[in-house]
C-alpha cells in the first residue's frame, strides 16, 4: 500500500513532512479558536420569480415578476456575503437565517488553503501533499477543458446543426434557426477520425483531421499575422525623423524618440537576417540590434518577475485575508457595514 | 494515398482561409471552415482527455510506485466531467426558467463553478506564483554583468523593477525637475516607450515572417512532419 504514495520521497523525509504539516495544523487550530475564528463563507439566498409573456410574433419572453404572479417560476441563488454583513445581520436580528454559513463554500475555502500551502511546500522539496495536489490539478484541468469544449463548442456549433430541435428543448431554448444542416456532418466525421487516434488502428485515419487543422490554422494565422504583425507594425514604424509640436516649434524629444525607434527596429531586423554574413555595416547594425534586444529582454524579465510577485501577493492575500482572517484591509469583517447589511435582512 | 489526401485537405483548408479576405463570396466558406476548426479543436480536448485516461489507467494497472496518484488524477477527472457535463447544481437561465439545463455550467453556486473556484484557481495561480522564487533564484545565479549586452539586460531589469514600485520613486525622488527624466519611474517609461517598442516590434515582424514562411511550406506540402513517420 505504501507504494501508492511512495515515489521518490524517502521514509525519513516522509516523517519530516508529516511533522511539518502537523505543526501547521496545530497553529491553524489555535488560530481558529481565537477571537472571531477564521475561514467561514457566508451566503444569502436570493429568490427571483419569472413570468412569461408572448409577443405578437408568438415568441415567449421571461422577465422578473412580482410575488403572487400566476404561473411564475421561482429561481433561488446563493450569493456571497461578508462576515461583517453576517455579524451586522445577527446584531440586528439575533438567530436570523437570511445570511448563513455556506458549508460547501467553507469546505472549498479550506481545501483551497490546503492546496495553496501544498504547492508552496514544493519550495522545500518534493512531498506527498504536493504530489497529491499536482495529481488533482491534472485531472481537474483535463476535465475542465473537456467540459468547456463540450458546452461552448460541440453543443452550439455541432449538435445544434445536427439535431436543432433536441438541443433547443434540452439546453438552448434561445437557439436561432432550427433546420438540420448536413454540412455539419463533415466536422463530425473529421472529429470521429481524430478520436480514432486513441485506437491502435486509428493512427492513419487521424491524419486527415490533423491535416485539416494544420492547413486551416496556417491559413488563418498567415492572414492575421501578415495584416497585424507585418503591415501594421511597419506602418507604425514609419515615423517622421523630425517632429514638430502643434504650434510648429521643433519637438526635440519626439524627434530623438522617433529616430531611436526606427534605428532600433532596422538594426534588430538586421540581426535576424541570417542569410547575410554579419560583417561590416550589417555586422555593426546587428550589434546595435542586439543591444536593443537585450533591453527588450531585460524589460520582459522585469515584467515577468513583477507579474509573478503580484500573483504571490494575491495568494498571501487569500491566505491572510480570506482564510486566516488575520488582516482586514477592506473592512469586510468590520461592524462598519451594519447599516448596509441590516437592509438585507427583512 | 492517405498522405496525398491529407496534403490536399491541408492545401484546400489553408487556401480557403487565405482567399476569404479577398473574395466576398468566400467569406461564408471561411466562417464554415473556422467553425469546423473550432469543432475539431474541441474534439482535440476530448482526445487529450482520452489519452490521459489511457495513460493513467495503464499506470494504475501496473501498480508501480506512486500508483495512488494516478487513482487521484482519474477520480478528479471523472468528478469534474460528471459535474460539468451533468450541470450539477446549475439553476436555469433567467431567459428560460422552464428549461432546467439552460443555465451555464460555471454559474455561481454550481458544482463545476465550485471546482473551478476552490480547486483549479488556487492550485494554478499558486503554481505560477511559486515561479517568482525560481525566477529570482535563477536570475541571481545567472545574471552576471560580464559584457555590455549582459549589463544592458541586467540594468534594464533593475530599472523596470524599481521604476514600477514605490521604492524606485523614493530612491530617485530627490533629483531636480530639470533631471526628472532620470528618475527611475520616468526612465522605466522611456525604456518601455522607445527601446522596448523598437525591440518588440522587430521581434513581432520576425515572428510574422516566420509564421508566413512556415505556413507556405505546410500548404505546399514541403513540410510534412505533422503526418508522422518518414514523411
Amino acid at each position: 500500500m505504501s507504494d501508492a504514495i511512495t515515489d521518490q520521497t524517502a521514509p525519513a523525509q516522509g516523517r519530516w513532512w508529516i511533522g511539518l504539516f502537523l505543526v501547521i495544523a496545530v497553529l491553524v487550530a489555535i488560530r481558529a479558536g481565537m477571537g472571531e475564528g477564521m475561514g467561514r463563507v457566508y451566503v444569502q439566498t436570493e429568490t427571483t420569480r419569472y413570468a412569461s409573456t408572448t409577443n405578437e410574433q408568438g415568441r415567449v419572453a421571461w422577465s422578473a415578476a412580482a410575488d403572487g404572479t400566476a404561473g411564475a417560476v421561482t429561481i433561488e441563488r446563493d450569493l456571497f456575503r461578508t462576515a461583517g454583513q453576517f455579524r451586522a445581520a445577527e446584531s440586528a436580528a439575533p438567530g436570523q437565517q437570511a445570511i448563513r454559513v455556506s458549508w460547501d463554500r467553507t469546505i472549498g475555502l479550506w481545501l483551497a488553503a490546503f492546496f495553496t500551502l501544498a504547492v508552496f511546500s514544493f519550495l522545500a522539496g518534493d512531498n506527498p501533499a504536493y504530489k497529491l495536489t499536482e495529481s488533482i490539478v491534472i485531472g481537474v484541468s483535463a476535465g475542465y477543458w473537456m467540459v468547456v469544449a463540450f458546452w461552448e463548442t460541440l453543443v452550439p456549433k455541432l449538435l445544434a446543426n445536427l439535431a436543432p430541435d433536441m438541443v433547443k428543448a434540452w439546453c438552448m431554448p434561445n437557439l436561432e434557426g432550427g433546420a438540420f444542416n448536413p454540412i455539419a456532418l463533415i466536422p463530425l466525421g473529421l472529429g470521429i477520425m481524430l478520436l480514432s487516434q486513441l485506437t491502435p488502428l486509428g493512427r492513419h485515419v487521424g491524419r486527415w483531421p490533423l491535416a485539416f487543422v494544420i492547413g486551416t490554422f496556417a491559413g488563418l494565422k498567415m492572414v492575421s499575422h501578415v495584416e497585424s504583425d507585418i503591415i501594421e507594425q511597419v506602418r507604425a514604424t514609419m515615423l517622421p525623423l523630425v517632429a514638430f509640436e502643434d504650434d510648429g516649434s521643433f519637438a526635440a524629444w519626439a524627434s530623438i524618440r522617433n529616430v531611436l525607434i526606427i534605428v532600433g527596429v532596422l538594426c534588430t531586423l538586421a540581426y535576424f537576417v541570417f542569410s547575410v554574413e554579419h560583417k561590416g555595416a550589417v555586422g555593426r547594425a546587428a550589434r546595435v540590434g542586439v543591444w536593443f534586444l537585450m533591453i527588450t529582454f531585460g524589460s520582459a524579465f522585469g515584467f515577468t518577475v513583477m507579474g509573478r510577485i503580484a500573483l504571490l501577493a494575491a495568494r498571501f492575500e487569500f491566505l491572510f485575508i480570506d482564510w486566516l482572517w488575520l488582516i482586514d484591509p477592506k473592512g469586510e469583517r468590520a461592524m462598519a457595514v451594519v447599516a448596509a447589511a441590516t437592509q438585507l435582512v427583512p | 494515398m492517405s498522405r496525398s489526401i491529407a496534403l490536399l485537405i491541408c492545401l484546400v483548408g489553408g487556401l480557403t482561409m487565405l482567399v476569404s479576405p479577398f473574395l466576398p463570396m468566400a467569406t461564408g466558406w471561411a466562417n464554415d471552415v473556422t467553425d469546423w476548426f473550432n469543432i475539431l479543436a474541441a474534439m482535440a480536448f476530448v482526445l487529450g482527455g482520452g489519452s490521459l485516461l489511457k495513460v493513467q489507467l495503464m499506470r494504475l494497472s501496473a501498480r508501480g510506485p506512486g500508483w495512488g496518484y494516478s487513482a487521484v488524477t482519474l477520480l478528479a477527472f471523472a468528478v469534474t466531467l460528471w459535474v460539468g457535463l451533468g450541470k450539477v447544481g446549475v439553476v436555469a437561465d433567467p431567459s428560460a426558467p422552464m428549461v432546467p439545463w439552460s443555465g451555464k455550467p460555471d454559474d455561481e453556486g454550481s458544482a463545476f463553478w465550485w471546482i473551478y473556484l476552490y480547486v483549479m484557481t488556487p492550485i494554478t495561480s499558486t503554481l505560477f506564483a511559486v515561479l517568482a522564487f525560481y525566477v529570482a533564484s535563477a536570475a541571481f545565479r545567472a545574471f552576471r554583468a560580464k559584457n555590455l549586452e549582459a549589463t544592458l539586460l541586467l540594468a534594464t531589469a533593475f530599472v523596470i523593477l524599481l521604476g514600477r514600485t514605490f521604492a524606485g520613486v523614493v530612491l530617485t525622488g530627490w533629483l531636480p525637475d530639470w533631471a526628472s527624466g532620470l528618475r527611475l519611474e520616468n526612465l522605466a517609461v522611456t525604456i518601455m516607450d522607445v527601446f522596448n517598442t523598437a525591440g518588440n516590434r522587430a521581434i513581432i515582424i520576425g515572428i510574422a515572417l516566420g509564421v508566413a514562411s512556415t505556413g507556405i511550406r505546410l500548404l505546399l506540402g514541403l513540410d510534412r512532419s505533422y503526418l508522422g513517420g518518414d514523411a
